[in-house]
């Protein structure tokens, strides 16, 4: 028996929040005296891999083919599938992002798995097999029991602070049938940005709501996510109105994300607004309005105008560097 | 084309979270109840191809009877006929169990939903059903377009997205801006009351329970900086907050 970790692999790189994954299962593996095993699906040099040998991981099993350069949620899930399968796993670990989730979805399908995402702590094994997660989009927390005899949990970004060693991870690479129909929805184009931080892979976020007044004002908060090297953000109606692009939306329908620092510029704090970024370590707030709801939920705040406030930031952070 | 839309039945956006019964059960009293945002958006895409291109629109709601306004709103919106599996949808696997149930029987070109609840927020419902269905599930979709049997597709991916095009049947799960809300009519309304709503009695079990529910802990004050000084905020984050 093992814990299979399903490690995402992107731009040839495994995932930060993937390793946080490999660390969770090598602590899971502890506690329940398996062995963990770790599943790579796409394109990576070796040497990119190893890497998770410092999360925990002695081998790494690496499954591409050139039908898996590109994310394929029935190929990749049928991959997953069978290394469960072939190494007796029953208990499977994933990072929580939209591949993910679809990916270890069909594998419950196929396993009659329980699965519980957003899971925030190591399980409690005191009696069967529960796990705590975060609900209601971070505002409460269910603790849930799982009890199939396959598992699947997709873990929240920040769940486990990993110690990092220098052991490095074997690569074996692993094949896998891919079933017919994964061929069936074929990409046409990707478009991408590229050189930027995903959004729920980020530590530091510079986010802009309405009270930016519009697309051409948005360079002093650019100019600060750029000296801070942060990922940038917005509210709903500035996606809506198309001045950000939509990937950009972060709260209850969008990205939910879980940086170290998020800094919120002139967005009112509306609450489905907070359901997605209150899971930030450090809410900074700027806002000309002293009773913006965001202030309740802030760490620090700055009554004041954007326009002014964020130039002073950027070249205090530029005065660091 | 047969179209199945699956709902959810979720306290509104705004509602206060608290839990009853020593933190076993959430405390449903003063709470609204909506169609899941996101199933809102798949809901009014669907009536939208309908529209378009004829067939039908069967809205299906694993829930209890208390979940009886969210699917008349549905059929008020443009669906024409609904399912409700009678059973609480406590668990992801269960409820997906449901779908592909129903979904076997109907025979429908697309199962659409939203991509995830906002209640529990597990997103893997879609997939779920696409494995037991056979077939290809995607998620999130954010552009559909149905030409013949081919579903013209753009999915959000991170940083960006991705264009597909899949040959029906489909399961997808759906998010803006695929279409948007959409708002019952007084004739919609009129005429939901008098179309069909089948109870029907679940299958299967649930793999996962609830054991106990809680909050986080409640946030410190808020240290306010004056603007004059906004330099400052930055060595308060590197020194006092260590983020940066
Ligand atoms: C079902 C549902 C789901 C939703 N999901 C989301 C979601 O996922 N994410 C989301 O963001 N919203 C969501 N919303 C919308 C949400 O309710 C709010 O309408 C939205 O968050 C407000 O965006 P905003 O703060 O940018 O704009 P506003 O509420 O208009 O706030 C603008 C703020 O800017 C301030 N301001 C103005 N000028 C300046 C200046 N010069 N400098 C500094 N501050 C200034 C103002 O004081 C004000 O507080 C949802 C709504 C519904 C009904």
């Amino acid at each position: 028996m093992s814990v299979l970790v399903y490690a995402e692999i992107a731009e040839g790189t495994l995932k930060n929040t993937s390793l946080e994954a490999i660390y969770y299962g090598s602590k899971v593996a502890e506690q329940t005296s398996q062995s963990l095993l770790v599943l790579a699906i796409g394109k990576a040099e070796n040497t990119a891999l190893e890497i998770a040998g410092n999360y925990g991981a002695s081998k790494v099993l690496h499954a591409n083919s050139s039908n898996l350069e590109v994310a394929n949620i029935v190929a990749y899930s049928d991959v997953l599938t069978q290394a469960a399968e072939k190494f007796d796993s029953k208990i499977i670990i994933t990072a929580k992002s939209s591949l993910a989730d679809a990916v270890t979805a069909r594998t419950a399908g196929a396993l009659q798995a329980g699965v519980v995402g957003n899971v925030t702590e190591l399980p409690d094994l005191s009696n069967g097999f529960t796990v705590t997660r975060s609900i209601f989009t971070g505002k409460a927390f269910a603790q849930t029991s799982i009890n199939s005899d396959v598992k699947i949990l997709g873990l929240k970004k920040n769940a486990i602070s990993p110690e990092v060693s220098d052991v490095k991870a074997t690569i074996e690479s692993f094949n896998a049938e891919i079933s017919e129909g994964a061929m069936n929805a074929k990409v046409v184009d990707t478009i991408k940005a590229t050189g930027v931080v995903p959004l729920p892979e980020a530590d530091l976020v510079v986010s802009g709501g309405r009270g930016l007044k519009g697309p051409e004002h948005w360079q002093p908060l650019l100019d600060l996510a750029d000296a801070l090297g942060a990922s940038t953000a917005c509210s709903k109606p500035v996606s809506d109105l198309d001045w950000r692009p939509h990937h950009e939306h972060v709260g209850q329908t969008g990205v939910k994300i879980a940086p170290n620092l998020y800094i919120a510029c002139g967005i009112s704090g509306a609450i489905q607004h907070l359901a997605g970024v209150n899971s930030s370590k450090v809410i900074v707030v700027i806002n000309t309005d002293p009773e913006a709801p965001f202030f309740k939920a802030a760490d620090y705040g700055i009554v004041g105008d954007a326009f002014e406030v964020l130039p002073k930031l950027t070249a205090a952070v530029k005065a660091l560097n | 084309m047969k179209i199945l839309v699956c709902i959810s039945s979720v306290p509104d956006t705004t509602a206060k979270i608290s839990f009853s019964d020593n933190n076993t059960s959430f405390n449903k009293e003063g709470v609204a109840l909506i169609i899941g945002p996101y199933d809102d958006y798949a809901l009014a895409r669907a009536v939208e191809l309908k529209e378009e291109s004829g067939g039908t629109l069967t809205v299906l709601n694993v829930g209890t009877s208390e979940t009886e306004p969210q699917i008349r709103k549905a059929l008020a919106i443009g669906a024409d006929d609904a399912i409700r599996v009678d059973a609480e949808p406590t668990d992801s696997f269960f409820v997906a169990e449901q779908i592909a149930h129903i979904a076997k029987e109907g025979n429908y070109d697309l199962i659409m939903m939203g991509r995830e609840t906002t209640d529990y927020n597990s997103g893997v419902v879609h997939g779920i059903v696409g494995q037991i269905l056979g077939i290809p599930s995607l998620s999130p979709v954010m552009e559909l377009t149905i030409e013949g049997n081919t579903a013209k597709i753009s999915r959000e991916i991170e940083g960006g997205k991705e264009k597909l095009e899949a040959s029906l049947p489909l399961v997808l799960g759906c998010q803006e801006p695929i279409a948007e809300w959409k708002i019952a009519n007084m004739r919609g309304i009129m005429s939901a009351r008098k179309k069909p709503l089948n109870v029907v009695p679940p299958v299967g079990e649930a793999l996962t329970s609830v054991t106990n529910y809680s909050m986080p802990p409640e946030k410190g004050a808020c240290k306010m900086i004056p603007a004059e000084e906004a330099e400052a905020l930055i060595e308060l984050l590197r020194k006092e907050a260590k983020v940066i």
